[in-house]
C-alpha cells in the first residue's frame, strides 16, 4: 500500500538564525528512512506525467520504486541513465514547475518529493556506492567543448560515453561554470560539484583551464587542430546593468561579480583567501531572481543587517524558486516588493549611501504575460543602503560570436540554433542559457544531451 | 601550473618575470594583458603584458610589489610555478597608420609603454618616448626603450638623474618647440595619464590611455572593471583597456580604484606581518 500522507515527508534543515551566519548546505537531506517514506507516497502512475517535466526524462517512477524498496544503488544507476549530475539537480532543479508540476499525488496534497529523493540517491551513492566503471570502446574522433557549466558537462559526458575523446575547455581557473561560480555553497556545495566532474574525467573527458575560446583559440583553430565538431555551452556571463545614476559608485556590485567574489574565489574566507568583497550594514538586491536570491542570502552571511530584495513587480511574479524565497524570508530577508530603482546616491570618496526608488503598481499584461509594472507618481523613497546588487539578468558573452564567422545569432546574443542545438556554421552545435539567455541548470543540461546526440548523428554520418 | 622561466629585479619595487605559456605567447598582442593567480585561494590579477617571445613560449610580465600577491609572486624563484596563467585577453592597441608618436611611461607603466614604442617603431613610426620616475633608482627599461625610440626623456621628481620634473613637462616642451605628433599614448598612474589628457587636450592631438581597474574574470563576466568613456559605462577587460583618454572620466577610475584599498591593508598585514609594510 503507498504512504497516502498528504504532506511530502520534511527535509531538516539548519535553523534559520543559525544558517544565516554560515555557508554550510541549509537543507541536510533525507535520512534512509525518510527517502524510503517519501518515495513510498509514489503511485508509479502507468502513464508517468511526471516524466514529461523532465527536460532531461529521468525514470522518475522506476528509480522511486527502487528506493520504496531500500535499493538504493539500483535507484541511482536509473537516474543516471539519463541524468549526468543528480546531486546537483537534486538540489538546484525548480521541481515545483517541472516534475513536481506533474505529480498526480499533487492533486490534492504535496506532490511527491521527487527532488528531495534524486539528491538522497545522489548523496547515498556518494558515500557508499561503488566507484562507477564503464566499459567504453573509444572511437577515436574529437570533440571540443567550450564552457564547463551543467550544458558543457552532459554534452561531454554523453559523448565520452560513446566513445568520442571529448575535451573542455573552461576561461576560468575552475571547472564547474555557474555551479562553481554563481549558485552558493549553502545551496550547492562546491564539493559535490567537484565530485561530479571527477566522475566525468573518469569517463574520460579532459578538463583544460585557463582557456578563453575567442582569445587563445577560435573556433575555427578548433577544427584546425583536428576537432570534428565543437559545442558551445558558454552561458549567460554578461551581467546587465540598469543604466540608471551612479551605478559606477562603490559598493555597486553586478550580482555576477558579487556571488563569484564569494563563491569562486572565498571571498567569504577572507583574509584566508585573498580576494575581498565590501558588504555594507545595508544592502538592496535589486532583481526576483534565483540570483537575486543568492546574492541577498550571501550578504546576510556576510553580516549585513538589513538586506532587502527590491523588485518591481510583486512577489507572485518573482522568477525565483519557491524553496529559495521561502529560505530567504525564514533568513530574515526583506521583500520590497513594488519597488524600482530610480538612481543610486553616493558620497564625496564615490561610496554608496542610499538609493531612490519609486513604488508601483500593477498594469496590464505585458509581453511575457505578467502585469506590466507601472510607477506611481510623487511615491520616489530612499532607502539607506552601502551595497547595491544589481540582479536584473545576463545575456550571453560576445567572446565567440565576435570571432567566430558565420555564426548567427540573435540581436540580445543569443546563438541560433534548431531544435538539435545545431548552429549556422556545420559542426558547431550551442546550448545552454548561450542559446537561451539565462535560465535553469536542467534546461541547459536537457540542452547538452540533445547536442550530444546530434553530434554523434553528424560525426557518423560525415 | 606555468613555469617561471626568468626572475630580473629592475629596482626594489619592480621585478620582471617570464613566464612559459606557448599559447598565449603565441596570440599575445601589444596593449593585451592576462590574469595570473598564484596558489589555491589565491587572487586573481590582471597585468599587462610587457613582452612576448612566440619562439621561446614565453610572455614577460613587470610587477610592482603594491598589494599581497604581487609581494608573494616576487617571492618565488626561476623554475618555480604560478598556478593560472590565462590571457592574451582584452583589445590589441591599434598602432598602424602613425608618423609620429609620443610614447609617455610614468613608474611602472613604462613596461606597457615599451612594446607599444617596440611595435610603432617596427610599423615605421617615429617614436618619442618619455619615461618619468621618481628618483634615478627606481628608473627602468631605459636601455630597451631607448633601443626601439627615436628619442628618449627620462624624467625623475626629485631631479636626481640630472632631469628633474613630470612627463607632463617634457611632453609640453617637445610640442612647444614644434614636434608635430599625431598621437600619444600615456601608460602610468592615473594621476599622470590624466594630466597628460588634459595637456594634449588644447593642442588636440589624440591620446589614447591604458585602463587596469579592478577585475576578477578578465572576460567581461564580473562588470566589475567598468569605466565610464564618454559618458558610457565600458568594461576594461573587454572594450579596453586602451581607450580614447579624452573621453575618459578619471575622476571616476581614481575613485574606483580605492574601493578595497582596506581590504588590502588587511590582507597584507595578515601575510607580511606589520602595516608599515602596506
Amino acid at each position: 500500500m503507498p504512504n497516502m500522507s498528504l504532506n511530502k515527508v520534511e527535509m531538516p534543515v539548519q535553523e534559520p538564525n543559525v544558517r544565516n551566519c554560515n555557508f554550510s548546505e541549509v537543507a541536510l537531506g533525507y535520512t534512509e528512512e525518510m527517502a524510503i517514506e517519501e518515495a513510498q507516497r509514489c503511485l508509479n502512475c502507468k502513464h508517468k506525467p511526471c516524466m514529461q517535466g523532465c527536460p532531461v526524462n529521468v525514470k522518475i517512477p522506476e528509480f522511486i520504486h527502487f528506493v520504496a524498496e531500500g535499493d538504493f544503488e539500483s535507484a541511482y544507476n536509473k537516474i543516471k541513465e539519463t541524468n549526468a549530475l543528480p546531486a546537483v539537480c537534486g538540489r538546484v532543479c525548480p521541481q515545483e514547475n517541472q516534475c513536481e508540476k506533474h505529480c498526480v499525488r499533487a492533486i490534492k496534497g504535496d506532490s511527491v518529493g521527487i527532488g528531495r529523493i534524486e539528491r538522497f540517491v545522489a548523496d547515498w551513492y556518494m558515500k557508499n556506492g561503488k566507484k562507477e566503471s564503464f566499459d567504453i570502446t573509444p572511437n577515436g574522433h574529437k570533440v571540443a567543448v567550450v564552457g564547463s557549466g551543467p550544458s558543457s558537462l552532459t554534452c561531454a559526458g554523453d559523448l565520452a560515453k560513446l566513445g568520442y575523446d571529448v575535451t573542455v575547455l573552461e576561461a576560468f581557473h575552475t571547472a564547474g561554470g555557474v555551479l562553481m561560480y554563481g549558485i552558493p555553497e549553502f545551496r550547492l556545495p562546491k564539493a559535490i560539484v567537484q565530485k561530479e566532474i571527477e566522475t566525468l574525467k573518469g569517463l574520460g573527458v579532459k578538463i583544460e583551464t585557463n582557456m578563453v575560446v575567442g582569445k587563445i583559440f577560435s573556433v575555427d583553430e578548433l577544427f584546425e587542430n583536428g576537432y570534428e565538431a565543437v559545442y558551445i555551452g558558454t552561458g549567460a556571463g554578461l551581467p546587465s546593468f540598469m543604466k540608471i545614476e551612479g551605478e559606477n559608485l562603490n559598493g555597486v556590485y553586478s550580482a555576477n561579480e558579487f556571488l563569484t567574489r564569494i563563491n569562486l574565489m572565498r571571498a567569504y574566507d577572507f583574509p584566508n583567501t585573498d580576494t575581498p568583497i565590501a558588504v555594507g550594514k545595508s544592502v538592496a538586491v535589486v532583481g526576483g531572481g534565483n540570483v537575486a536570491m543568492d546574492a541577498a542570502r550571501c550578504a546576510k552571511r556576510l553580516g549585513a543587517e538589513n538586506v532587502y530584495i527590491v523588485y518591481r513587480r510583486s512577489e507572485e511574479e518573482m522568477p525565483a524558486r519557491l524553496e529559495e524565497v521561502h529560505h530567504a524570508k525564514e533568513e530574515g530577508i526583506e521583500f520590497l516588493m513594488l519597488t524600482n530603482p530610480n538612481k543610486i546616491l553616493g558620497n564625496d570618496e564615490g561610496y554608496v549611501t542610499g538609493m531612490e526608488v519609486i513604488s508601483m503598481e500593477l498594469g496590464e499584461a505585458d509581453a511575457s504575460g505578467r502585469r506590466r509594472p507601472v510607477a506611481i507618481k510623487d511615491s520616489e523613497h530612499i532607502i539607506d543602503v552601502e551595497t547595491v546588487v544589481i540582479a536584473i539578468g545576463q545575456s550571453p558573452n560576445p567572446l565567440i560570436r565576435s570571432t567566430t564567422k558565420g555564426l548567427d545569432t540573435h540581436s540580445w546574443g543569443g546563438i541560433i540554433t534548431d531544435d538539435n542545438g545545431a548552429t549556422s556554421r556545420e559542426g558547431v552545435y550551442a546550448g545552454g542559457d548561450a542559446v537561451t539567455g539565462a535560465a535553469t541548470v536542467i534546461l541547459a543540461m536537457g540542452a547538452g544531451k540533445t547536442a550530444a546526440k546530434a553530434i554523434d548523428e553528424y560525426i557518423k554520418s560525415k | 601550473m606555468f613555469k617561471i622561466a626568468k626572475k630580473e629585479r629592475l629596482n626594489e619595487q619592480v621585478t620582471l618575470m617570464e613566464i612559459e605559456a606557448p599559447l598565449v605567447a603565441k596570440k599575445a598582442q601589444p596593449g593585451q594583458f592576462i590574469i595570473f593567480r598564484i596558489k589555491d585561494g589565491g587572487e586573481r590579477i590582471p597585468l599587462t603584458i610587457a613582452d612576448y617571445d612566440r619562439e621561446k613560449g614565453t610572455v614577460t610580465i613587470i610587477f610592482q610589489k603594491v598589494g599581497k600577491t604581487t609581494k608573494e609572486l616576487d617571492t618565488l624563484n626561476e623554475g618555480d610555478f604560478i598556478l593560472d596563467f590565462v590571457g592574451p585577453l582584452g583589445t590589441a592597441s591599434h598602432l598602424e597608420g602613425y608618423k609620429k608618436v609620443a610614447v609617455i611611461g610614468g613608474g611602472l607603466g613604462t613596461a606597457i609603454a615599451y612594446p607599444q614604442a617596440k611595435e610603432l617603431s617596427r610599423l615605421g613610426a617615429e617614436v618619442h618616448s618619455i619615461i618619468g620616475f621618481r628618483n634615478k633608482d627606481l628608473v627602468i627599461l631605459e636601455d630597451k626603450v631607448n633601443a626601439v625610440s627615436d628619442k628618449t626623456v627620462v624624467m625623475t621628481d626629485d631631479g636626481s638623474n640630472g632631469n628633474k620634473g613630470f612627463v607632463t613637462n617634457a611632453l609640453k616642451e617637445l610640442i612647444d618647440s614644434g614636434e608635430n605628433y599625431d598621437l600619444v599614448i600615456a601608460i602610468g598612474p592615473l594621476i599622470m595619464m590624466k594630466m597628460i589628457c588634459e595637456l594634449t587636450r588644447p593642442y588636440g592631438i589624440k591620446t589614447i590611455v591604458s585602463m587596469n581597474p579592478v577585475m576578477i574574470d578578465g572576460t567581461g563576466m564580473c562588470g566589475g572593471c567598468r569605466v565610464e568613456v564618454g559618458g558610457e559605462t565600458k568594461f576594461a577587460c573587454v572594450d579596453g583597456p586602451d581607450f580614447d583618454g579624452h573621453l575618459v572620466d578619471f575622476d571616476l577610475a581614481m575613485r574606483r580604484q580605492q574601493m578595497y584599498k582596506k581590504h588590502e591593508r588587511e590582507s597584507d598585514c595578515r601575510m607580511f606581518g606589520g602595516l608599515e609594510n602596506a
